[in-house]
């Protein structure tokens, strides 16, 4: 058999300092979701077109099933699991919850963090820019509407809206 | 206060928001190993041998064969399918070996190793090849199925073609289409060392269809099956029938191997070898008067099942009985036929035969009011069918329907006159880009089609809990939907209770009654009311036991119930579903009630075709729909948002390419669903009747959406462009061809009778 080439690869998942043992090329996704147990990302294709396994890599999202997890080493990384506060949702998931952003539940985290990305980048999108800054990330389930009105709500959340 | 028609808290919003909620893939236990399946790579042969291939551990690795399946079927309806291959190849995608280890690398080489060799043997491909029978694969002449719905007269009424009753035929195909859930397929098997009970848990629609194969596969009573759901990320129907499979696989190679086994198919895998919506071609004759009533409708309907049989005799009889549509006709002829391919089999997908058949229909309609020089609207106006008057099988209407001012109000919502003209006006000018409007108008029968709820006999049950609040135990599963909170609402509206007091049980065949599969729009309607019933009889027996006095409120219930639960240890009923009286089907002639109640449609698109690109987009889209009660409005509405895009998908995007049977195009990057970026407003309306029979009045919802957007897309291409699309999906390359070849797309008329009786050319 094959000699083992795992390394110590230290990152930053959600704020916390974690290290993996593992083959530097070997998915980020497979690090989260069994090496580190996070296993809110998903996997959807595999191939980075659904989006499902989305992240934020020092705020910028990317597919991690398209990540070697050596590309990572010593960056922050953010998942689904880190958005809430203790039980507080952030706004963004409180709006999905509300306004059935999520239907079966599978593209809503990388859905989730996509949003996010935008909301940092543009804190007062049109239904335009949600369209564009989703589009990389696959919904089977809600024909998108009110994934589109889930953004906006947080958007008004974020402004302390009731 | 009533929860029923408020947008209460999706009861997993939280799991699902907070990325908690547990699907298969995110679960593992101690001794966990993976499942691989090794395929056949030739469409139809004979297995000379199988060899395992150096370089791997192969007494490392636990293999299954057909010699290790005691009874080698996956049970459904006709049984035909094995779990595994054993001597004879049906299609492509055939599972021929299952092989598990702890190592998903090594299993990967593995798999690349097994080397099946098989002797070819003809096989077909298309609908056509198999009517023509020239090559027989499947019984005497490789139809599965054969229905007819016979109404009138219709030879008689074809005679009368002449001068003032023209004839239109027309031809109209429809493509495969992959459910694509984002949630892979996948299922974990446990087997008990001491009892050999296996446990099975993992993503599907039907848990009792699981606990019957796994029955029938291992000789098993129920206590020896279990069957529980997990999260599952979408279904769409492509988790109706083929988790049964994965399920006898996973507790195949967990018997052999004595641990707990997981199976998740990668998406290739799942795309090619899973069930995907049946292709169609349909012929309509329609002779109709000059001044546009329907006087025969003659349809031969066909669609193709693939290598087995699997659930293609239902998909077909929901189609036949759609393909005359929400129209007064009275004379109608059907055939339709369900035909064997060497294809993997296709399945159950949201419509379940009713959008390939009302593709046919409602383009061919366009059609004929072109030939008859009236607008379509008019068309349809003429020929809707209105309570009292009879569908295609005899079926009376009791909907209080009027489907003439349905059509109105999506005609006034989308400005449709104002639009039609504009576009026209702009058309006429020669610009790159041509806009166009229209329609399609609909009905879709809710529940199982003809006697199947009595043959089902679903049941539900509830049961108080200790701290007050009530379960709800059915086996319907809850796939992104809103299963489980429709259910929570309709329970707690039945006590008087809030929708918290309110848990819905997960699937588990251990816990819950059979309250029948996840399908043909029924959970709400059909079992909605079965919810309803068994909550009320909760209440009923703390009543009559003097434990709760009437009038009370919540709180005055969860003491009740907690006092009851503590002093007798159980509160528990149950609700079986009973057929109302008045329903009566004709299984052999197909004749009479063939569904509950329809729920009634008419949608809009405004498109928009690039002439340079040959690239059709759906600008604006309108959806006006009566559904009985709507129990939660943003459910409900997501339901018709989400049901729509996969309509434009399917008349636009979603091409699946075959080479051989097999899907060439296994992958998302080739094959292409809706974005974001592709979706129109979909704006979403309902016309609300109470449906006596439905709990608060609901019908059924679920596959109405996929039903209308092909038809209206296609009409609005012939709006903008005045060519006629036959076939979906309608992607640039065939509106290329379809304008290089505009001349021929006209819908042949005849004005003399033409030849032939009881059969369809």
């Amino acid at each position: 058999m094959t000699v083992s080439r795992d390394v110590d690869i230290a990152l930053r998942v959600n704020g916390e300092e974690r290290t993996a043992c593992v083959h530097p090329m070997r998915r980020l996704l497979d690090v989260l979701r069994e090496d580190l147990a996070l296993t809110g990302t998903k996997e959807g294709c595999g191939e980075g077109e659904c989006g499902a396994c989305a992240v934020l890599v020092d705020g910028k999202l990317v597919d991690s099933c398209l990540v070697p997890v050596a590309q990572v080493r010593g960056r922050e990384v953010t998942t689904i699991e880190g958005l809430a506060k203790r039980d507080t949702l952030a706004s963004i998931q409180q709006a999905f919850a509300e306004l059935g952003g999520a239907q079966c539940g599978i593209c809503t985290p990388g859905m989730i963090l996509a949003a996010r990305a935008l909301l940092d980048r543009v804190p007062d999108p049109t239904e335009s820019d949600v369209r564009e800054a989703l589009a990389g990330n696959i919904c089977r389930c809600t024909g998108y509407t009110r994934i589109f009105e889930s953004v906006l709500r947080a958007v008004q959340l974020e402004r302390g809206a009731p | 206060m009533s929860s029923i028609g408020q947008p209460v808290l999706r009861k997993e919003a939280h799991a699902k928001v907070t990325g908690r909620a547990r699907y298969v893939d995110d679960v593992t236990m101690p001794g966990l190993i993976h499942g691989v399946t090794v395929r056949s790579s030739c469409a139809r042969g004979r297995i000379r041998g199988i060899t395992f291939g150096p370089g791997i551990p192969w007494d490392e690795i636990t293999v299954v064969t057909a010699r290790d399946v005691p009874h080698n079927v996956v049970a459904l309806i006709n049984d035909d399918q094995p779990a595994l291959a054993d001597g004879v190849i049906n299609h492509p995608e055939e599972p021929v070996v299952l092989l598990a280890h702890p190592s998903r690398a090594l299993l990967e080489k593995a798999r690349a190793a097994v080397h099946i060799d098989v002797e070819p043997l003809p096989a077909v491909f298309t609908i056509e090849d198999a009517i023509a029978a020239r090559t027989v694969v499947w019984g005497a002449d490789n139809v599965f199925k054969e229905y007819w719905i016979r109404k009138g007269d219709v030879d008689a009424a074809l005679a009368r073609v002449a001068a003032d009753v023209v004839l239109v035929e027309g031809e109209y195909a429809t493509g495969a289409q992959e459910q694509l859930y984002i949630e892979p397929n996948g299922m974990i098997a446990v087997v008990d060392a001491a009892s050999g009970a296996i446990t099975v848990s993992g993503s599907m629609q039907c848990p009792y269809y699981i606990q019957k194969a796994l029955m029938k596969l291992f000789g098993v009573g129920p206590e020896h099956a279990r069957v529980v759901q997990m999260e599952t990320g979408g279904g769409f129907g492509g988790k109706e029938e083929y988790p049964s499979m994965i399920a006898v696989h996973a507790a195949l190679l967990a018997k052999k191997s004595g641990r707990p086994v997981k199976i998740v198919y990668d998406r290739a895998e799942d795309m090619a070898a899973t069930t995907k919506r049946h292709p169609s071609r349909t012929r309509h004759r329609t002779a109709i008067t000059r001044d546009g009533r329907i006087v025969a409708l003659d349809i031969d309907f066909a669609i193709d099942g693939g290598a087995y049989s699997t659930l293609s005799q239902v998909v077909l009889s929901r189609g036949c009985i759609h393909a005359a549509g929400p129209y007064d006709v009275e004379n109608v002829r059907i055939r339709a036929r369900a035909v064997a391919t060497n294809a993997p089999p296709h399945g159950a997908f949201r419509g379940f035969g009713a959008p390939q058949s009302l593709f046919a229909l409602e383009r061919h309609m366009d059609e004929v009011a072109r030939v008859l020089g009236l607008r379509p609207e008019e068309l349809r106006r003429r020929n809707f069918v209105r309570q009292g008057q009879t569908l295609a099988t005899g079926q009376v209407v009791r909907d209080d329907v009027d489907m003439g001012a349905m059509l109105e109000r999506a005609m006034t919502l989308s400005e449709w006159n104002a639009k039609r003209a504009c576009f026209a006006e702009e058309n006429a000018r020669g610009g790159p880009v041509r806009r166009g409007m229209g329609l399609a108008t609909f009905l879709h029968g809710t529940g199982f089609t003809g006697s199947g709820e009595k043959h089902l006999a679903s049941i539900v049950g509830a049961e108080g809990m200790a701290d007050g609040r009530v379960r709800v135990l059915a086996a319907s599963t809850e796939i992104g939907q809103g299963t489980s909170t429709i259910f929570a609402q309709i329970a707690a509206d039945a006590i008087g209770v809030g929708y918290d007091d309110i848990e819905v049980a997960t699937p588990d065949t251990r816990d819950v009654p059979n309250s029948g599969p996840t399908v043909a729009s029924r959970t709400c309607t059909i079992v909605g009311k079965l919810v309803e019933s068994a909550a009320s009889s909760i209440k009923a027996q703390l009543v009559a036991a003097g434990t709760l006095r009437e009038p009370y409120d919540a709180r005055a219930f969860r003491e009740a119930c907690a006092k009851y639960v503590r002093e007798h240890g159980r509160l528990r009923a149950t609700a079986e579903y009973v057929q109302p009286k008045d329903i009566t089907w004709d299984e052999e002639r197909f004749r009479g009630d063939a569904y509950g109640a329809y729920s009634w449609a008419v949608y809009v698109a405004q498109v928009a075709v690039d002439m340079r690109t040959y690239e059709a987009r759906v600008e604006d889209f309108w959806a006006l729909q009566e559904v009985g009660k709507v129990i939660h409005p943003v459910l409900a509405a997501g339901q018709i948002e989400g049901g729509v895009a996969q309509g434009i998908g399917w008349a636009l995007f979603e091409n699946v390419v075959w080479k051989d049977g097999r899907m060439a195009n296994d992958r998302m990057t080739d094959y292409i669903v809706p974005t974001s970026a592709d979706v129109p407003p979909i704006r979403v309306v309902f016309d609300e009747q109470p449906y006596a029979q439905g709990p608060h009045g609901a019908k059924g919802i679920g596959e109405l959406p996929m039903d209308g957007p092909a038809p209206a897309i296609a009409n609005a291409i012939l709006d903008a462009t005045g060519v006629s699309v036959r076939r979906v999906p309608a992607r640039p390359e065939v509106l290329f061809e379809s304008m290089e070849s505009a001349g021929s797309s006209e819908a042949r008329v005849r004005t003399r009778a033409p030849e032939g009786g009881d059969r369809v050319a």
